[in-house]
């Protein structure tokens, strides 16, 4: 019957026009047709470009020669690992820079998510002005937290001086300065870790926290015992992206000492960049950028990876 | 216990005071700056009450140069974003329907990657092709980070529309790509229109790429504020008011569509 039906329907529909055999095959095909393009270009602007600069690794090459690439094998590894002065300073600069990120941004964030998600007159206000500071175009902000540094008549010595501390040095002191540029970090992806810990907060059960006020705990307590173990999935998260992004600072680190004084700031990516841009060492450059790359990847794998369990 | 309570209000009000005032003094004392005096900026201690003078911005946006760099850095923000949407939204609502989580790990592993992995090959490639400072090479090396944030950010509001409605535009024969023309794209509009802002916003805050990719001609804002600053480090007032002019669009803009961006803004690390 069923059969009979369905051939009495395929009888009485006309033949199809040519379009609607395309538009049908479209739409067979239409899982892989639609993400199609943008598959495609990310592979042209992303996978290609990678799988040159790991074949441009093996070669020495400077743009300003009018020689082409010469392959030398793995020697730019081994020049990086065993005799390059400034790649194991930039690898420790990094990681410091990373881990003080870190902890800054994810501590100063769970404190102001936690105080944003009670509601208060204004809270809408406020939450939209947190946000700001990761919005600004980084550059310029820079650039205004470089005036505020400055060591002689810089608001943030004066700033210093009313609560009775001695003024810093900030960028120009070898000393002060990934302290001064962690500042600025943090103060500029704390908005970020704000809103990973708001959402969570937000995602949070009741329950546990009836229960321990019922059972009289304090708020210190009720924050120590129960938020933060519940929240641990969340903090765990926000501390990975924000890991994978402070590796690869460069905006506010170019634009404020350009890696300096003398290389006291200089992070790999900083590195990377005026050994390719400034020297035209290309080849030397393209060894730096894989193992940079596999820095980050590393981090972001396991991203990843705690990402699916904690979803 | 009342006391406790005052405390504790108070306590409140004092954190978040401090939590707001140390996200907003930079902006705050940018926004002071613009208006003072380069003898006024200079003073120390700093001086917080100053006759206000508009010279900085008269100058700023008095230079035949700035606005040209803003011109160049909105056609390369608004381009990028239109060609990141046109690829982007048909992907995005694949990934939404048929859930292919693959393809939306494929967008998180390029947001993880470090934009100067991509920078040299590029730089020969546009050399060769002598397309360095040409508005298309710009655009196409923003899209990498563009792209990702477009349709991440959309993957979200396409799984917002109901399935239902489409189920009911199949039944009534409607094709697939129809559903997605006369149902989805409709009900995921204003949606949309927030991703194109923030694609935006992420293009024009780049600094990476342009610097070296765009040149004379496409240089965008902030690498002019960059170059600005190498030459004249002392124009504190002409300096800040370059930044705001560079900042306050962008922040304009966010503030309209606040509620629409946190999944981008927090890229890869919140579901909703």
């Amino acid at each position: 019957m069923a059969t009979l039906a369905s051939g009495q329907l395929a009888a009485s529909v006309p033949a199809r026009p040519r379009g609607a055999a395309v538009e049908r095959w479209i739409d067979r095909n239409l899982r892989w047709l639609l993400p199609g393009p943008a598959v495609a270009t990310m592979f042209l602007l992303m996978v290609f470009p990678l799988v040159y600069t790991a074949y441009l690794s093996l070669h020495e090459w400077y743009a300003s020669s009018v020689l082409g690439p010469r392959f030398i094998g793995l020697q730019n590894y081994v020049q990086l690992f065993a005799r390059d002065e400034r790649f194991w300073p930039a690898l420790v600069t990094t990681l410091v820079f990373t881990v003080g990120s870190v902890v800054l941004t994810v501590t100063l964030g769970l404190g102001i998510a936690h105080l944003l998600v009670r509601s208060f007159p204004g809270r809408g206000l406020a939450r939209t002005l947190m946000l700001l500071p990761m919005i600004a175009t980084p550059v310029a902000m820079a650039l205004v937290w470089m005036t505020m540094m400055s060591p002689t008549i810089g608001v943030l010595n004066w700033l210093l001086s009313l609560v009775g501390l001695p003024p810093s040095a900030w960028v120009s002191s070898p000393k002060s300065v990934i302290a001064a540029l962690l500042l600025v970090e943090t103060w500029m992806w704390t908005p970020m870790t704000t809103l990973i810990c708001l959402a969570g907060l937000a995602a949070l059960p009741g329950e546990p926290f009836e229960s321990a006020r019922v059972d009289g705990a304090s708020s210190w307590q009720v924050f120590w015992h129960v938020t933060l173990p519940l929240l641990r999935a969340t903090l765990v998260v926000a501390a990975l992206f924000r890991t994978i992004d402070a590796l690869k600072v460069f905006d506010i680190v170019y634009v404020m000492t350009e890696g300096g004084p003398g290389f006291a700031s200089e992070t790999l990516n900083l590195y990377v960049f005026q050994t390719s841009f400034k020297y035209l060492n290309l080849g030397y450059a393209s060894a730096l950028i894989v193992v940079f790359f596999t820095v980050i990847a590393a981090a972001s794998l396991l991203l990843i990876r705690v990402r699916r369990t904690a979803w | 216990m009342v006391a406790t309570r005052l405390a504790r209000r108070t306590g409140f009000w004092l954190l978040l005071g401090a939590s707001l005032a140390f996200l907003l003094f930079p902006l705050v004392w940018m926004a002071l700056g613009s208006f003072k005096t380069q003898v006024d900026f200079m003073a120390y201690p700093p001086k917080w009450r100053f006759s206000p003078t508009l010279a900085n911005y008269a100058k700023v946006l008095g230079g035949s140069d700035f606005l040209r760099f803003a011109l160049n850095s909105l056609i390369i923000a608004v381009g990028s974003t239109l060609l990141s949407l046109l690829v982007g939204t048909p992907a995005a609502y694949g990934i939404a329907r048929f859930r292919q989580t693959r393809l939306g790990m494929l967008l998180l592993s390029a947001r993880m990657a470090p934009g100067i992995a991509f920078l040299i090959p590029w730089f020969i490639l546009f050399s060769k092709l002598r397309m360095i400072d040409t508005y298309p090479a710009v655009m196409l090396t923003h899209m990498v980070v563009v792209l990702p944030l477009v349709v991440w950010v959309l993957v979200g509001f396409f799984e917002e529309v109901p399935a239902e409605l489409e189920e009911a535009g199949l039944i009534d024969g409607c094709t697939r790509l129809g559903v997605l023309r006369r149902i989805a794209l409709p009900l995921a509009r204003p949606g949309i229109v927030a991703t194109a802002i923030l694609g935006i916003i992420s293009s024009w805050n780049n600094f990476i790429f342009s610097l070296v990719i765009a040149g004379n001609t496409t240089r965008t804002l902030p690498v002019a504020i960059f170059n600005f600053v190498s030459y004249d480090s002392l124009n504190w007032g002409g300096l800040t008011a370059a930044s705001t002019v560079i900042t306050l669009p962008v922040l304009v803009m966010a503030f309209f569509v606040q509620k629409h961006i946190v999944r981008g803004l927090t890229f890869g690390a919140l579901k909703g």
